[in-house]
């Protein structure tokens, strides 16, 4: 009989011992992650990770990376992401095989060629759920500047046909073709005639930043709506010059300005409504 | 000339990455903050050349205390194609890529010195000084 199949068979007698004392483990050493997956749900993935250890074992698998393993490392890569998700540091995540490690490196000391096959495996899976773990978090990081991205480009809807674009941050130039895209869309969408682009969030506007917004003032004029600029700053204002750079736009030192000459030009004021009663006074 | 610290600038990170800290450095050595943005653009312009055109590269951040002169100067170095005609990179509106060309002129008003040596096949050195 090889190793494998001894380990195999050693762990199916001992179970129902292993299965407790390896809950046990993970329980007192913070492994349940502290209470935020139930007892319930951890004994299931036990169980069925034994089960597909033992499969692989008894076909003899020798390493972590053969192909009768296959469905155990499937296991284990949702395990590390649902785990990576739900707020498991990579340590409690780990520790779902490292804690049965050290279950098994006792129950299976009568048998020194099988403890050490079994040992080395759990290593390598050990392994293999702390790089899984790595790459869910880093999707989740991925995917969260994507939603920031968009997040932070929002298109406000300041009158009937009139838009405003605050922009605020380093316009670098994944985010500007998504502003650029939003603003166009909304512009078809509402119909509008002036879009209000505000830069007082943006802390430097250099070459770069001055083709985006021109390339994205072309666009909306394309489409039928005149740009309005607002939010310069008196510092921006002085190195756009010395760049030589001219947006070829009205401009407006604020969002109040600007949205007052947006009404003007569609035809709408705002006017002080004087209170009847201190008319009356 | 040596002493300064070194960044490296091999991504639009570091771009962004040495806007941040030129700007925190201005800030430090009390910069106004017209001057503060003016080297903050420059550094932008040559940080981005260097990684577009020279194919990545270094700035060198040197603050300098000369006496009653406080300034920051920032060298960008790249071992990249090297620049034909410098006169012609630096006129307005002259870009090989797809840009305003505007940034390599644009840096040299931005700052109080300004300083291109480039040789082809070798690489570019900017160097620009904002005095406080
Ligand atoms: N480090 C460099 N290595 C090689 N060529 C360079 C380098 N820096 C600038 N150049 C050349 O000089 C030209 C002008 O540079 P400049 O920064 O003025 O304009 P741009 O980068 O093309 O556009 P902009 O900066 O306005 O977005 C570039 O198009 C490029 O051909
Ligand atoms: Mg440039």
């Amino acid at each position: 009989m090889s190793d494998t199949e001894v380990a195999a068979r050693l762990l199916a007698e001992g179970e129902v011992e292993i299965i407790a004392e390896w809950l046990r483990l993970q329980e007192t050493e913070g492994g349940g992650g502290s209470g935020r997956i139930s007892s319930a749900e951890l004994r299931v993935q036990c169980d069925r990770f034994l089960a597909l250890l033992r499969r692989g074992l008894n076909q003899g698998a020798e390493t972590a990376q053969d192909a009768a393993f296959a469905e155990l490392r499937d296991m284990l890569r949702d395990l590390s992401r649902s785990r990576a998700i739900q707020g498991f540091t990579p340590t409690e995540t780990a520790s779902f095989i490292f804690s049965l490690k050290e279950v098994t490196f006792r129950l299976l000391q009568k048998d020194v060629g099988a403890a050490w096959a079994l040992n080395r495996l759990l290593d390598a899976f050990g392994l293999y759920t702390f790089e899984s773990y790595q790459r869910a978090r880093e999707e989740v990081i991925a995917r969260q500047q994507r939603e920031i991205t968009e997040l932070s480009t929002p298109v406000v809807k300041l009158w009937d046909s009139v838009l405003a674009l605050p922009l605020i941050g380093t316009l670098d130039s994944e985010r500007t073709q998504v502003v650029m895209e939003n603003l166009l869309q909304n512009i078809v969408d509402l119909n509008a005639e002036i879009a209000i682009i505000d830069i007082t969030g943006v802390p430097t506007v250099d070459t770069l930043v001055a083709q985006h917004l021109l390339k994205t003032i072309a666009a909306a004029r394309l489409m039928g709506a005149d740009c309005i600029i607002s939010g310069i700053r008196p510092q921006i204002a002085q190195t756009m010059v010395h760049l030589g750079v001219d947006l070829n736009v009205v401009t407006k030192a604020s969002l109040a300005d600007a949205f007052a000459l947006a009404l003007r030009r569609v035809g709408q004021s705002v006017t002080r409504v004087v209170p009847a009663a201190r008319a009356g006074a | 000339m040596s002493g300064g610290d070194l960044r490296e600038i091999r991504s639009s990170d570091d771009v962004v990455r040495v806007r941040q800290e030129v700007r925190a450095r201005a800030q430090a050595l009390g910069f106004s903050l017209v001057d503060q943005t003016k080297i903050v653009t420059a550094a932008s312009e040559l940080a981005r050349n260097t990684l577009d055109y020279g194919g990545g590269g270094t700035v060198r951040l040197i603050e300098l205390r000369n006496g009653a002169r406080t300034g920051l100067r920032l060298e960008f170095e790249d071992q990249g194609p090297g620049i034909p005609d410098t006169e012609q990179a630096l006129r307005d509106g002259f870009t090989s890529g797809r840009g305003l060309g505007l940034g390599l002129g644009g840096a040299r008003r931005l700052s109080n010195e300004f300083e291109l040596v480039s040789q082809l096949g070798q690489g570019t050195r900017v160097s620009i000084t904002r005095w406080k």
